[in-house]
């Protein structure tokens, strides 16, 4: 193990390490933490500029049912996972398939077609900007729940096909081969025989998915203009033009925002960060 | 019973059965490749030809031929943003040691380390709207945290994010953050499976400290350093949602990336100038494809 373990070490870095751990971990989440604290201050400590000292009365209850009452925040969060739920759903469904084609048959164009999956989903952003907008507008799926689905569940096709291509071309390839001797079709074999090889696969691709989606902001002021299809991270932007300078509010719904894929990500952490690091060790 | 040959079968059955293995991956591919190429393949060779038409996004295009591209080399706009891209892409580069830096301070076994590994991970898993609120505060000139350390020293807290000289290096110190961790979690895992004989082996030759990291384990953590600076280079080069929120390319633009100058250009109160927006993404699709085009010669390398 690099670096060499503590316990090797004298007892006094072993001490000093002790102690150093939480202090790094509270300077590295330091803005969290404040904002959690200020999430629960009163307007008067607002007012009065004590953002950073202890909160002279404990506001929970009134500021986060102050967020859901008077503001459309829970809309917000409603449409982030109508955007979030289909868009992993339909992803998966997609790039178990072309991950397989791309991983089991061998066809001229193969590398080709795997390549520009993967370019595609390198490429900036604006480079299609205008005219998935254009096109949206023309098919009426312009500030649409539906709209969003569509594109993303398109764009995220390319790095799950990445991943799910490499995930089943590690698979033991004699597996299909002698189920191919025994006669099984083709489908068959992909639905009883990889589908269920790849259940990891799809747990980590599904986490992902589900934090990039939720945290998608570009496409969500692109595609969508009204309350009715906005998702949490554009809705908390709009909010934050109108609630000029109350903290206390805009900390409560950051953490409101933050709340579903911080547990997901600790739900499904295996899985998370497996899906992350594809390609970092080999 | 029957005995059916090959030659016996007839039609469609006999058809598929010698074509079968030409048709079934393109079965396979379909659904995605249409969906991919509708949303993703194709609306890149249209923002291509958009970018030579002068486009309001609802009447007729009208083309203007290289018009868009010549107003582009004397923009300052222009230069603002791409200069300010060069600044992202070379200081965004700082999460990779930064994230080297703490993999290896957490890469112990002691009792809890697990929990602190994925506290140190979650400024990632938060959405850059979220990042970009709780920095925006912590630079406020009046309240913010950065204003009570200056208090603190009688010093008067510069305006960071309505300095234009300051600007930019404050958005992408937030932007660092959740970068940084990206690069510590796949330094972590890349440290996890080091080869242990191998320290064993140096250690026993007197290697430690920084030459045994230089020369022993850094050349195993290839691979690691490798996706992290890839992702890294294309967070840079996304940057959106920071500037967006923290100061929407202000003051006076100059804050504007490349990115958030084209959203400027296409889709806000400054007008809707689709072609001359595509224009610049086209610019930022040719950088990108430096990269992206590094990326897959390796990748071919590697399946050759």
């Amino acid at each position: 193990m690099f670096p060499r373990p503590i316990e090797t070490l004298s007892h006094r870095t072993q001490v000093l390490y002790k102690f150093a751990l939480p202090i790094a971990l509270i300077l590295w989440l330091l803005p969290l933490l404040a904002v959690m604290l200020t999430s629960i201050r009163s307007p008067g400590d607002i007012n009065a500029g004590n953002y950073w000292g202890w909160p002279t009365d404990f506001n929970l209850i009134e500021n986060y049912s102050a967020i859901f009452t008077q503001t459309p925040i829970f809309k917000y969060i409603l449409n982030s996972f109508k955007i979030t739920i289909p868009t992993v759903a339909i992803t998966l469904f997609l790039s178990c398939m072309t991950g397989y084609a791309l991983a089991i048959y061998r066809f001229k164009v193969n590398l080709w077609v795997f390549f520009i999956f993967v370019a595609g989903n390198f490429v900036p952003f604006q480079i299609l900007m205008v005219p998935v907008r254009d096109f949206s507008v023309q098919t009426g799926l312009y500030d649409t729940i539906t709209g969003l689905v569509l594109f993303h569940s398109a764009f995220q096709a390319g790095f799950c096909t990445l991943f799910m291509r490499n995930f089943i071309k590690a698979l033991p390839f004699d597996l299909i081969e002698s189920a191919r001797v025994e006669g099984v079709g083709e489908f068959k074999i992909f639905w009883y025989i990889v589908m269920p090889l790849m259940r990891p696969a799809i747990a980590a691709l599904a986490v992902l998915i589900f934090t990039f989606i939720w945290n998608d902001y570009f496409w969500a002021t692109a595609l969508v203009q009204g309350d009715q299809a906005m998702p949490i991270t554009a809705g908390l932007k709009s909010l934050n033009g109108q609630w000029i300078a109350q903290w206390h509010l805009i900390s409560a719904g950051s953490i409101v925002a933050a709340l579903p894929p911080v547990l997901m990500f600790f739900l499904m952490q295996k899985h998370f960060i497996a899906g992350l690091t594809l390609g970092a060790v080999k | 019973m029957n005995l059916a040959t090959p030659q016996s079968q007839t039609g469609f059955a006999a058809w598929w059965k010698q074509h079968r293995f030409k048709i079934i991956p393109w079965l396979f591919l379909a659904p995605g490749l249409f969906m991919f190429t509708l949303y993703v393949i194709w609306p890149i060779f249209q923002s291509i030809w958009i970018s030579f038409y002068d486009w309001d996004g609802l009447g007729d295009p009208r083309f203007i031929g290289l018009a868009n591209y010549r107003e582009l080399w004397q923009d300052d706009g222009f230069y603002t943003s791409l200069k300010n891209n060069v600044i992202w892409l070379v200081l965004y580069m700082l999460a990779v040691p930064a994230g080297l830096f703490i993999a290896l301070f957490l890469n112990q076994t002691v009792f809890g380390i697990r929990l602190y590994k994925s506290l140190f991970f979650f400024p990632f898993v938060i959405s850059q709207v979220v990042v970009g609120l709780v920095f925006a505060w912590f630079y406020d000139p009046s309240n913010g945290i950065l204003a009570l350390i200056f208090h603190a020293f009688g010093g008067t807290p510069p305006a960071i994010l309505s300095d234009e000289n300051y600007v930019t290096y404050g958005i992408i110190a937030a932007g660092l953050w959740p970068q940084i961790a990206y690069c510590m979690i796949l330094y972590l895992t890349g440290l996890n499976n080091v080869a242990p004989e191998q320290i064993e082996a140096a250690r026993l030759d007197g290697a430690k400290g920084l030459r045994m990291l230089w020369h022993v384990i850094l050349p195993q953590l290839r691979p690691a350093t490798f996706i992290a600076i890839v992702v890294t280079v294309i967070g840079a080069l996304r940057s959106f949602d920071l500037i967006s929120i923290m100061t929407q390319g202000g003051p006076y633009g100059s804050s504007r990336v490349l990115a958030y100058y084209m959203y400027e250009t296409a889709l806000s109160e400054y007008g809707y100038r689709m072609g001359y927006g595509a224009t610049i993404a086209v610019i930022l699709f040719l950088i990108m494809m430096v990269y992206i085009s590094f990326f897959l010669w390796r990748m071919y390398q590697q399946e050759k």
